[in-house]
């Protein structure tokens, strides 16, 4: 599909030249042209007060008889012979379109010997379980994953496959679709049906996250998607539900996998910078003491999250520099920033006021930072802290 | 030795912001950058040739025109040769498009021992190019590269990032590496090689320069297409939660997953 | 003035080292023990600052003055003591090397110098010599192949690290005035030099100053510069270079303390107002980048008057040094002003730059110097 001008109807308003997020249109002859950056989002036939802009289909390379391809798929990555949450997740938002297209939701699982997984992923509600046991398959490797997976693709058609967007499934995902000749839409957060044709739409954000993008893959099967953890919800688990086991009995020649995983090292992931951080939980006056970063320190580290300061607490000594935030400190613009304790002054403010959401918790209610704050408690830190953690489990 | 370092020219997406009022990206004066993880990649590939004179890294893009001047960002830190895809066919290619365009270009450099790419861009945040483009080579690929331990005479040992830790991988070459940015600190360039990079020529090819039709570049072989794109909804006003601490906690944990935030 | 993309690209790769390297932790430690980094001059010497217009044959960078006045500007506009760092072996250090030294005082001094690993001090100023050169009073008198100097230079920047200093000394005492005075490459290590303590400094903290003393120093013959009695006027073509050197400091230092007054300008509420929202303060901003516009072109047309060797680079050096020198002063001023009570704490940057700046109208020729320059060439015909 690609956009196209209908001349005879532009009036050469502009209107589309100014709302373009990717600033391909230009005026020639007041008249809207539109030039190479064009990614045909659609943007400009949407806001087009004259519909003078009208999305035109177009020949497809390598596109297939969609028809063929049915059910969902969902790759039940698992490390250790445990099943990671986000295909969890998956099984459910799976089961939601595979609900709303009207087939079946199915499951591929590879490993070695981890058969109790096949009925994790009944309960969790595969119909089928497709299963490939395999010494090759015991640890996460591109080349036989890739092959095995690529085989079955070939031969059953499902018409969606779903990964979670991990380290592994973003490396497995793109190799998948060059084998499968298809589209891949990377990190979707959110995954709808369009009811009339029952196209599969992938919703992302690109530019840093400020554009959201819905994406079609139209013509080619299957549709795939990488999913971001931790933005489905989990299924319920269904004890004792059974569905259809299919066996992958993979073979692999000499030269198939050219990649060898001689160690896997856990844990050691070191900690993040405040300007990198997604995530900062940060302490100020209001914590009485330097014990109260331990409490911060808690609920930073359940998050995944650093441990940041007001110039307050650093001054007091409860806490080194490196840790403040603030005009002279460091500049932050997390997803989340946490103020505890803080009361706001315009220094710390300046310092992280372009965060995604603030979080205030101070005693006072009339505090500056309630000012900035998305969401603001009035409340003890050192009540509020705890509670949060038993919510967050 | 001849490793290939794959980069991309991107919009700084940190320098966009969100007008408050219509809800549209403000592009004015966003600056044009070599691709952040793009930089390491290139980073790494130097680190080689640090150590071996006889390593020889060329740089391949495809992009506009424009594009140019970050490839001669990488002659200046210190590249051997560039060379742009560059053509209107190309515009409005997928990953998958992307990955077929940037194959042949690399086949028309010639034979390679390691290419390296960045693990993602910032202005699509995709990660698929570089492994599709392993693939289209039919060449074995290692994606998040956070250490190189050692090129012995056929392979490459590197670490490879998981979220919780990292495994040691054995790659045999000719092999696609992607960095991300634990792999190393891009070295800065040199005024010297400024002025080297404005006195070099890079090579612009189009798809008839690297044996590729039309209908293989593009709009035309990109298998997903756009559908609509949008802002997403401003956060709001400020809300002050209520009730008792256990239930502005609950509240307040709903509203942040809510917004997929943690 | 548009750029070339070459000089967009100097311009990036100073920013981006200033952004990177010239941060405020490592600022505050150069404040706080007056020594600048040794890592950070050889991170320095590597991205090519020291030898930015130096041939390449000469282990220099081969590149021209616009570069080295974008790069002292990027740099100071973060840090005015790594300025000084910077123009020391371009200016100073290797200009007068470059216009007068024989191929063998090239090949052994310039490379080193120009890659930072050997530092070169410029000594012409005296206690009693200041504007005016001609009063110097330092000797070098012939004895077989070796001149013997005997003097005291003062406000040596770099001196008590220096491996090198060019000193300028009398040899021919029957002249007067600035004649007479012949250059000398002198080594730090020869016996009868040595140095003054390190000064208290107002600004430009980091990078020391002190007077050398000469005290029967044996200089071989090797080691004149330039042919002899001719010196001060190889000393005065060096100061061209300085000129446009400090020019270009002064815009990158007067940009730094717009950039923090405009933020805090943003930032600072009073009367339930942003203050920049006061018409007193927004048009004192409007003032600042205005006259800074104006004093980077004067730097600007300058440094490409020097690259021509126009007949005029001498009084556009001047009139760049003398207006921006002056403006960064008075933009650092009006910075303080807005920022208030804040401005006056060590805390904020413009406290810092307000100190350092200060010298700027007074080093490598006052404002009356450059005004007698200026005037001068406008009047002697």
């Amino acid at each position: 599909m690609s956009v196209k001008i209908l001349n005879d109807k532009c009036k050469g308003c502009t209107k589309c030249v100014k709302e373009c997020p990717f600033e391909a249109i230009t005026m020639q002859e007041k008249i809207a042209v539109i030039g190479p950056k064009c990614t045909n989002c659609g943007k400009c036939v949407d806001v087009c007060p004259f519909k003078a802009i009208e999305n035109v289909a177009e020949e497809k390379k390598g596109a297939v008889d969609v028809t063929l391809y049915h059910d969902v798929w969902v790759f039940a990555e698992q490390r250790d012979g445990k099943l990671m949450n986000v295909s969890i997740e998956l099984m459910g938002e799976g089961k939601k379109l595979a609900g709303e297209i009207g087939c079946k939701l199915c499951a591929i699982l590879c490993g070695e010997k981890v058969d109790t997984l096949v009925d994790e992923l009944y309960e969790y509600g595969a119909d089928k379980v497709y299963y490939a046991d395999a010494p090759e398959l015991k640890t996460y490797n591109t080349d036989s994953y890739t092959k095995v997976i690529y085989e079955a693709i070939l031969k059953y058609k499902p018409e969606i496959v779903l990964l979670g967007a991990t380290h592994i499934g973003r490396d497995l995902g793109p190799c998948l679709a060059v084998q499968c000749g298809t589209g891949l839409t990377a990190d979707c957060t959110q995954l709808d049906i369009d009811p009339e044709d029952k196209k599969l739409m992938q919703t992302r954000p690109a530019f840093g996250g400020n554009l959201m993008a819905t994406i079609l893959c139209p013509s080619h099967r299957p549709q795939m998607s990488t999913v971001r953890p931790g933005v489905m919800e989990k299924p319920e688990r269904k004890s004792g539900a059974k569905g259809e086991l299919i066996k992958l009995t993979p073979v692999y020649k000499e030269g198939d996998i050219r990649q060898k995983v001689l160690e896997i090292v856990k844990g050691l992931t070191e900690q993040v910078s405040l300007t990198d951080a997604k995530i900062i939980v940060s302490g100020g006056a209001g914590l009485g003491g330097p014990d109260g970063f331990k409490v911060i320190k808690q609920l930073a580290d359940r998050l995944g999250g650093v441990v940041g300061s007001s110039r307050a607490a650093v001054d007091a000594g409860w806490i080194d520099h490196s840790h403040q935030v603030g005009q002279t400190g460091t500049t932050v613009k997390p997803t989340i920033y946490f103020a505890c304790g803080i009361s706001g002054a315009i220094q710390h403010l300046a310092g992280m006021q372009n965060s995604g959401y603030i979080v205030a918790i101070n005693k006072n209610e009339n505090a500056p930072i309630f000012e900035v704050a998305d969401y603001g408690i009035v409340g003890d830190l050192y009540k509020v802290i705890p509670a949060l953690l038993e919510v967050l489990g | 030795m001849k490793i290939i370092v794959c980069a991309k020219q991107v919009p700084d997406t940190n320098e966009v912001k969100i007008d408050p009022v219509k809800g549209t990206l403000i592009r004015d004066g966003v600056p044009s950058i070599l691709n952040p993880d793009d930089a390491n990649a290139l980073e790494a590939a130097l680190q080689l040739k640090d150590k071996d004179s006889k390593i020889s890294v060329s740089i391949l893009s495809m992009g506009p025109p424009q594009a140019a001047y970050m490839l001669r960002e990488c002659l200046a830190m210190g590249a051997d040769d560039a060379y742009l895809l560059s053509s209107r066919t190309f515009g409005g290619a997928d990953t998958c498009a992307t990955s077929t365009t940037l194959a042949a270009g690399i086949r028309g450099i010639g034979a390679y021992d390691i290419i390296f790419a960045g693990r993602q861009a910032i202005d699509g945040d995709t990660a698929q190019v570089g492994p599709q483009t392993a693939q289209r080579l039919g060449i074995p690929s290692v994606t998040y590269v956070q250490k190189i331990r050692e090129i012995k005479k056929k392979s490459v040992v590197v670490e490879r990032q998981l979220e919780d830790g990292y495994e040691v991988i054995e790659v045999e070459m000719p092999c696609l590496l992607t960095a991300v940015k634990e792999l190393n600190t891009p070295r800065y360039m040199s005024v010297e090689r400024i002025e080297n990079a404005y006195k070099a020529e890079i090579k612009i090819w189009n798809e008839n320069d690297i044996n590729l039709k039309a209908e293989d570049c593009g709009l035309k072989a990109s298998p997903t297409q756009v559908f609509r794109s949008f802002t997403p909804p401003p956060k709001g006003k400020g809300e002050m939660l209520s009730g008792s601490i256990g239930e502005m906690a609950a509240a307040l944990v709903g509203k942040l997953r809510e917004k997929h935030v943690i | 003035m548009i750029f070339s993309e070459k000089h967009d690209l100097i311009r990036k790769l100073a920013r981006d080292f200033a952004e990177t390297e010239l941060t405020n932790d490592i600022l505050d430690e150069i404040e706080a023990t007056a020594t600048y980094p040794t890592e950070l001059l050889a991170k320095m010497g590597k991205a090519g600052f020291f030898g930015v217009k130096t041939p390449k044959e000469y282990g220099g960078q081969g590149s021209d003055y616009l570069s080295y006045v974008i790069i002292l500007e990027e740099l100071g506009r973060v840090s005015a003591v790594t300025d000084i760092w910077v123009s020391a072996p371009n200016s100073l250090g290797g200009g007068p090397l470059m216009l007068a030294g024989t191929e063998e005082q090239l090949k052994k001094y310039l490379p080193p110098i120009a890659t930072g690993e050997k530092i070169m001090a410029f000594a012409l100023t005296e206690p009693g010599a200041g504007s005016d050169a001609g009063g110097t009073t330092t000797t070098a008198i012939r004895d077989g192949e070796y001149w013997v100097l005997n003097g005291r230079k003062t406000f040596i920047t770099t001196a008590p690290v220096a491996d090198w200093a060019i000193v300028y000394a009398k040899t021919d005492l029957t002249q007067k005035g600035s004649r007479g005075i012949s250059a000398f490459i002198v080594d730090m290590k020869l016996p009868g030099v040595s140095c003054g303590k390190a000064e208290h400094k107002m600004g430009i903290i980091g990078c020391p100053t002190s007077d050398i003393i000469l005290e029967d120093v044996r200089v071989h013959e090797s080691d004149i510069l330039g042919e002899e009695n001719r010196g001060f006027q190889n000393a005065m073509k060096t100061l061209d270079i300085g000129r446009i050197g400090v020019a270009a400091m002064s815009i990158g230092v007067a940009q730094g303390a717009l950039d923090e007054a405009i933020k805090y300008a943003k930032e600072r509420r009073q009367f339930g107002q942003r203050i920049a929202d006061f018409q007193a303060i927004s048009f004192m901003i409007a003032d600042m980048a205005t006259k800074l516009q104006a004093a980077k072109e004067l730097v600007y047309r300058a440094a490409q008057l020097k690259e021509m060797n126009s007949p005029e680079a001498g009084t556009a050096a001047s009139m760049a040094k003398y207006y921006a020198t002056e403006i960064c002063n008075e933009i650092a001023g009006k910075a303080v002003q807005i920022h208030g009570g804040y401005g006056y704490i060590k805390e904020y940057k413009v406290e810092r730059i307000y100190r350092d700046c200060r010298v700027f109208t007074i080093f490598e020729g006052t404002s009356q110097v450059q005004q007698m320059v200026i005037s001068g060439a406008l009047l002697k015909k």
